[in-house]
């Protein structure tokens, strides 16, 4: 049993008068990759956005319940969001690169945090995290040529380096290969294998295929209720509930 | 005449678009002919007919038609070959007014009597043979559209490429009154450099046009002229006075506009935006005389208290009212552009753990740069352009000062002073506004081109 990096306990989340998540419980194992999978609109967008308090950014959003990284309750009122968010970075849907160069783009989160003290730091900084995000080899030429240039594929390594720039414990994916062409998107499941000897990895997912081939547990949610969390080989072998025997098969979803 | 000419057209225009649409439709039915187009595009071709031609000989006639009645009804006059042209014109007036009853010479003699006869005449035959040939045109145009129409006929080709003549025509009259106006400023302009040297226009540090002004046009003296129009104290001017409006507007503008964009809460804006979109919509005059009676006043007081010498006209003050005028302009594009900075980068820069600030001072602005620089070149622009404000608050005095305490001029005052009241139009003095405006075109337009490249060279960087 490996250690528990994230619990979350009995979490609601409403936006406005609308009632996003109903009770999700669930754990993350630390340094493995969680999948969430489920149709649209059934709430793992939101879960994931409640790991990083992203869901404070949207006014009418609600959460209550509990949610504790390495023991400590991240909506605690003496909690810094900045911090919490150093810690636990986070890849987008949609890659977006700030209108900065290669090298701005990577740069950006250790400038904000002060996390390099001399000028030589930062660029052993950019270049490592480049190479984690196996995008430097395509850009160690033009480093200081706008990150909105590259392909969407490389856009979203960039995205991905930008995150590990700070050397965050866990990196959420919301979807981070729904815009991308399959090679594109076997590119950052072969990255993702990498990166999860150092990061804990949250991803959501529309692809059953995708959860089947980069994670070790997997949530499914459905109108808003985690409906079942198990061991990946478990969901998609023998799942428990009949809802998730249905969306895996593929009769919904 | 005119309207009701106008108004018979356009009936007829009505009336033939459903007699093409009638006609299409019963050769669709009875001749089982297989038209090219829908039925009503058959009577927009035949209504087409029947106006466009009709009001383009309207527009002739109309244009040429007093040239010729004048040269009717002077004919007399013209033979006896004793009359210039300014007095046959004068003439030609006297004799219109004649006609309608007023009684303006001495005594009629009979070339006058005639003459008034013959332009009763002229105008009746004229109106009645317009009406014919109009009318006339039209209704055969429809006859022969209407029989035209058969199944070769593509009369929706025929509208659609009438309709990319008249988008043309439109863009045309713009383009076209661009150009007129820079040429009729760069002939005027040209016609006040054969008399004063551009050098000593544009170089020149004293503007005392005045002083031609009471001389004879005869005996100028080409050192009086030389001495009587250096613009340097009006660009000093109008660049000092636009100065002191940027450093008000931009700061307080910009961070309106983060405010607006960033922090305000939806119901704030609601009313908050309009009520600053209103600074835009009050006259450049009551500015005007809130700088004059209010601020000018107050910056004198103040000055004084601060043992300052202050005129009552400043340049600080008319240049702290208009830039409180522009205010709107840079706030609500600025705005615009904030917000329309996508979503997602704000995202991005608050998951990297950046505050608010962070992520408007790092993200944000650099994405919105072009817009915002677009707002301040076009509140720039607005400023160096603006009138009303500096000719109440500022003063008409051309003195050539980096004091902003002192009163100054600006090129658009100047100009207004110079045309005001009578004015003959081949003086110096008159031509020297033309010369001024020409500047004033060439500035702004250097500085939209600017700022386009601006725009380009950092779209082409990150977009």
């Amino acid at each position: 049993m490996k250690s528990i990096k994230i619990k979350a306990d009995n979490l609601n989340v409403y936006y406005g008068e609308k009632q996003a998540l109903f009770d999700v419980s669930m754990y993350m194992e630390e340094k493995q990759v969680t999948a969430l999978i489920g149709p649209s609109g059934c709430g793992k967008s939101t879960f994931i956005r409640c790991l990083n308090r992203m869901n404070d950014v949207i006014d009418i959003c609600k959460v209550q319940g509990k949610i504790e990284i390495d023991g400590n309750d991240i909506y605690a009122p003496d909690m810094q969001v900045e911090q919490l968010r150093e810690r636990v970075g986070m890849v987008f849907q949609k890659p977006n690169p700030f209108p900065k160069s290669i090298f701005e783009n990577v740069a950006y989160g250790p400038r904000i945090h002060g996390i390099a003290e001399h000028k030589s730091d930062l660029e052993e900084i950019v270049v490592t995290s480049l190479k984690k995000a196996a995008l430097f080899d395509e850009v160690k030429d033009r480093l200081y040529d706008a990150g909105t240039g590259l392909s969407g594929g490389q856009q979203q390594r960039l995205c991905i380096a930008r995150a590990i720039s700070v050397n965050p414990d866990i990196i959420l994916m919301d979807e981070p290969c729904s815009a991308l062409d399959p090679i594109a998107t076997a590119r950052i499941e072969e990255l993702m294998g990498d990166l999860k000897t150092e990061y804990t990895i949250i991803i959501v997912t529309h692809s059953m295929q995708q959860a089947a081939r980069v994670s070790s547990r997997t949530g499914f949610f459905h109108l808003g209720k985690l409906v079942e969390v198990d061991k990946t080989e478990t969901i998609f072998s023998n799942p428990s509930d009949q809802r998730t025997q249905d969306y895996i098969t593929g009769r919904f979803g | 005449m005119g309207f009701i000419l106008i108004s018979l057209i356009i009936l007829i225009g009505i009336t033939s678009y459903f007699l093409g649409n009638l006609r299409a439709k019963n050769l669709r039915t009875s001749n089982q002919k297989n038209l090219k187009s829908l039925s009503h595009y058959y009577g927009y071709y035949v209504a087409l007919w029947a106006v466009v031609p009709a009001l383009l000989i309207l527009l002739m006639i109309t244009s040429f038609k007093s040239f010729f009645i004048e040269q009717y009804v002077l004919s007399d006059f013209i033979a006896l070959g004793s009359y210039t042209e300014t007095e046959l014109s004068l003439l030609f007036t006297q004799i219109e007014n004649t006609a309608m009853g007023i009684k303006l010479f001495d005594e009629n003699t009979i070339l006058i009597d005639g003459a008034v006869n013959k332009l009763n005449y002229i105008n009746k035959t004229s109106e009645n043979l317009t009406y014919v040939t109009v009318l006339g045109l039209s209704g055969l145009l429809v006859l022969y559209s209407l029989f035209n129409i058969n199944n070769k006929l593509n009369s929706r080709k025929i509208v659609e490429k009438f309709l990319l003549v008249l988008y043309f025509t439109c863009s045309l009259v713009a383009i076209m009154t661009t150009v007129g106006i820079i040429f009729s400023l760069l002939y005027e302009t040209l016609r006040f450099f054969s008399q004063v040297p551009i050098t000593d226009f544009l170089f020149g540090l004293n503007w005392s046009p005045q002083r031609v002004f009471v001389r004879e046009a005869g005996d100028l003296d080409t050192r009086d002229l030389a001495n009587a129009f250096g613009a340097v104290p009006l660009f000093a001017g109008t660049f000092l006075i636009a100065l002191i409006a940027m450093c008000v507007s931009v700061p307080v503008g910009l961070l309106t506009a983060i405010y607006m964009s960033e922090y305000a809460s939806p119901k704030v804006r609601d009313w908050a935006k309009p009520i600053i979109e209103i600074l835009a919509g009050i006259p450049t005059v009551v500015y005007g005389f809130f700088a004059a009676l209010t601020v000018a006043p107050l910056v004198r007081d103040i000055g004084q208290g601060a043992g300052l010498t202050v005129s009552s006209e400043s340049a600080l003050a008319a240049g702290f009212v208009m830039g409180i005028m522009i205010i709107p302009f840079i706030s609500s594009l600025s705005d615009d552009v904030i917000k329309s900075v996508p979503q997602s980068l704000r995202e991005g820069s608050y998951a990297m753990g950046a505050t608010k600030r962070e992520t408007i001072v790092k993200v944000l602005l650099p994405a919105a740069l072009p817009g915002i620089v677009g707002s301040f070149l076009l509140a720039v622009s607005r400023a160096i352009g603006e009138t009303m404000i500096v000719v109440m608050a500022a003063g008409l005095n051309a003195k050539l000062t980096a004091n902003p305490l002192d009163a100054a001029t600006t090129i658009t005052t100047q100009i207004v002073v110079i045309l005001i009241g009578d004015q003959e139009f081949d003086s110096p003095k008159t031509q020297s506004a033309f010369a001024l405006g020409l500047t004033l075109f060439v500035v702004t337009l250097a500085l939209n081109f600017i700022a386009l490249q601006v725009v380009k060279k950092y779209t082409e960087r990150y977009d």
